[in-house]
């Protein structure tokens, strides 16, 4: 894969994202318009078919995932886009995907919720996006970018590591993300290398024939294919990713990723300007999640404050990396609300301030 | 010696499971040999739905995918615009192409998806044991109107062929029946026209093959078929609904 990058262009995040696709070699997008992400599907529209790709407009998310699912199998590079009530329709199909172990993207760019909500950046698909692809026990790679030039990296990524693992790759971001605008640089030179697959249903030829199938009827033949599963999950962590911002000599930490983690860094930039050593742990990789990261942090800081854009979700990862070895505190806003920096400074002070008491 | 009947290179070694007198397994066999004559074993790729032909890819000699219940036409389609020069079908039963799965086959019909659907009315879930599906008759009892279809609650039998013969992307639609020899001899007239037209790059194309379940009818084989020729062909008259679309309809 060539390196070298693109002049920086001005672009919204939805539009790096499916540019970014496009240079990854896509060669089908299939979605269904809902905001904020359908600047991804006009973008495809506008573009695909130029470099060869196939792009259509299905009549909802749950065949939008079923035709990722058709052209997956069948050894292209596809993707799709949507954001949250749209996710909840492409479960089972994902479920689906990671049963058939079938290399895809899809982007999640989340709005409030719960039910139709609003079209506000949200961060509350956490749980839906990390915990299981669909029902059963099968598990997406979830990719959440902080900024325009990382959307484009991870999206690229994204590829590479579905590819790689033979399931699923999510990008997890949020309407803010996809509707800012920001410079960004794409890397160049050709598509990642990638031959059709010998799995893939392309017609058999004289060969063998070739089946794309989740269902083991045997409970023992299901529970080997489920154990075989799981051992790529735990070859997956490998893949973990995390930022650590002024983490060295850090007696806090604000741990948050996406969209929460810019306004963290600059609360902790606040903080660091008040005498207050705070330092910020930015999950890049949600799943796997960057667990012994957390845990490093758990052991130096006087406590951890988790922000989201939700109720409380990733807190939970984070509870579970740091075992209770350091306080671990909470704070979001919910419905499509997005925590200030000052919201953010304040609730590190509190933090302090609990546990210098104790 | 020469032989005068044996097994489609497009069909598998494997047995069937299906129940004896079920007409899953004569269709599996109408479109294996129409697969064969048109010489296109090796470059077709079934897609498989939720019902008693789950396991359809056991029995067809072909490259192939099993789609989720009613999703079926959606993954045929996101095969074939990838693989455009390809032929592409899907066997789906009533409960999965008519109930679950109505928007998938509604709008590759009408996108003038270039697959091919093979769809088997039964007039009954088979698989889950002989409930209600949207094409069972009135009055007729299943294990979901023990007291017969009751129209006023449930509704009436749903016309497929009829109902898809109204979009302009249907390049051919027909319905046969899984009855006696000269029946079975048109069902497969009508299956290879069904694949010429995708072969001929013309759209969307559909046989609804009527056929019998007699273990969930609670009859005999042979009683199954005269049940189907007494009941279901007055219900859902056979024939061609489309035979050129697009080009007429343009
Ligand atoms: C989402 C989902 N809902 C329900 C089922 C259960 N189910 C399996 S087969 C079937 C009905 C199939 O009936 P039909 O399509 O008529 O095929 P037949 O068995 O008669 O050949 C149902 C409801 C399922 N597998 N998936
Ligand atoms: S239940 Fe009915 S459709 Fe299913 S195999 Fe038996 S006879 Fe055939």
């Amino acid at each position: 894969m060539a390196t070298a990058l693109t002049d920086r262009v001005l672009m919204k995040g939805n539009e790096a994202i499916a540019e970014a696709a496009i240079r990854a070699g896509v060669q089908a997008y299939f979605g269904y318009p809902i905001t904020p992400q359908s600047e991804i599907s006009e973008y495809m529209a506008a573009h695909l078919p130029e470099h060869g790709g196939a792009f259509l407009q299905a009549e909802s998310e749950v065949a939008a995932i079923n035709m990722v699912y058709g052209a997956a199998g069948a050894g292209a590079r596809v993707m799709t886009s949507t954001s949250s009530p749209g996710i909840s329709l492409m479960q089972e199909g994902l479920s689906y995907i990671v049963g058939s172990e079938l290399p895809c993207v899809i982007i999640n760019v989340m709005r409030g919720g719960p039910g139709l909500g609003n079209i506000a950046p949200s961060q509350a698909d956490y749980f839906q996006a990390t915990k299981s692809a669909g029902h059963g026990d099968g598990r997406n790679l979830v990719l959440a970018p902080s900024t325009i030039q990382e959307a484009a990296d991870l999206t690229l990524l994204a590829f590479d590591l579905a590819d790689r693992y033979r399931n699923p790759a999510m990008v997890l971001t949020d309407g803010i993300t996809g509707q800012m605008m920001e410079p960004v640089a794409f890397r160049e030179g050709p598509s990642l290398p990638r031959e059709v697959p010998a799995w893939a249903t392309t017609g058999a030829g004289d060969g063998p024939v070739r089946l794309i199938n989740s269902i083991y009827l045997e409970p023992e033949a299901l529970e080997a294919h489920n154990q075989r599963l799981q051992e790529k999950y735990r070859r997956m962590q490998v893949e973990v990713r995390s930022e650590a911002y002024l983490m060295d000599d850090a007696v806090v930490a604000v741990a948050a990723y996406g969209l929460t983690a810019r306004i963290a860094r600059t609360a902790v930039d606040r903080a660091r300007a008040k005498g207050i050593r705070a330092g910020l742990l930015r999950p890049i990789t949600v799943y796997p999640f960057p667990t012994q990261a957390c845990a490093d942090a758990a052991g130096q800081v006087a406590g951890i404050l988790t922000v989201e854009m939700s109720a409380g979700q990733m807190v939970e990862d984070v509870r579970l990396a740091v075992e209770g070895r350091t306080p671990v505190r909470f704070y979001g806003r919910l419905g499509g609300v997005v925590p200030t920096p000052p919201e953010v400074l304040a609730q590190i002070e509190r933090l302090l301030s609990e546990v210098k008491a104790r | 010696m020469k032989q005068v009947f044996t097994r489609p290179a497009s069909l598998a070694e494997t047995p069937m499971h299906y129940c004896p007198g079920c007409t899953h397994g004569v269709a599996h066999r109408l479109v294996a040999e129409v697969l064969d004559e048109l010489g296109l074993r090796g470059r077709t790729i079934g897609v498989a739905s939720v019902g008693c032909s789950v396991f359809a890819y056991n029995y067809f000699n072909l490259d192939f995918q099993q789609a989720a219940h009613g999703r079926a036409p959606a993954v045929a389609t996101g095969i074939k615009r990838v693989l455009p020069d390809r032929v592409v079908f899907t066997y789906q039963g009533d409960g999965d192409l008519a109930a679950i799965g109505t928007a998938e086959i509604v709008h590759a019909a009408n996108r003038g998806e270039n697959i091919t659907v093979i769809f088997i009315n039964n007039a009954v879930y088979g698989m889950t044991g002989g409930q209600m599906a949207p094409t069972t008759l009135p009055g007729m009892r299943t294990t979901t109107t023990p007291y017969g279809r009751d129209v006023r609650v449930t509704g009436y039998p749903i016309h497929v062929a009829e109902m898809l013969a109204t979009l302009k992307g249907v390049a051919y639609i027909s319905r046969v029946a899984l009855c006696g020899v000269a029946h079975i001899t048109k069902a497969k007239r009508a299956i290879r026209k069904a694949f010429q037209a995708q072969l001929d790059g013309k759209g969307f194309s559909l046989v609804e093959i009527l056929s019998t379940c007699p273990v969930t009818w609670g009859l005999q084989p042979i009683d199954a078929v005269r049940w189907l020729e007494a009941n279901m062909l007055p219900v859902f008259p056979l024939g061609e609904f489309v035979t050129d679309g697009q080009k007429e309809r343009a």
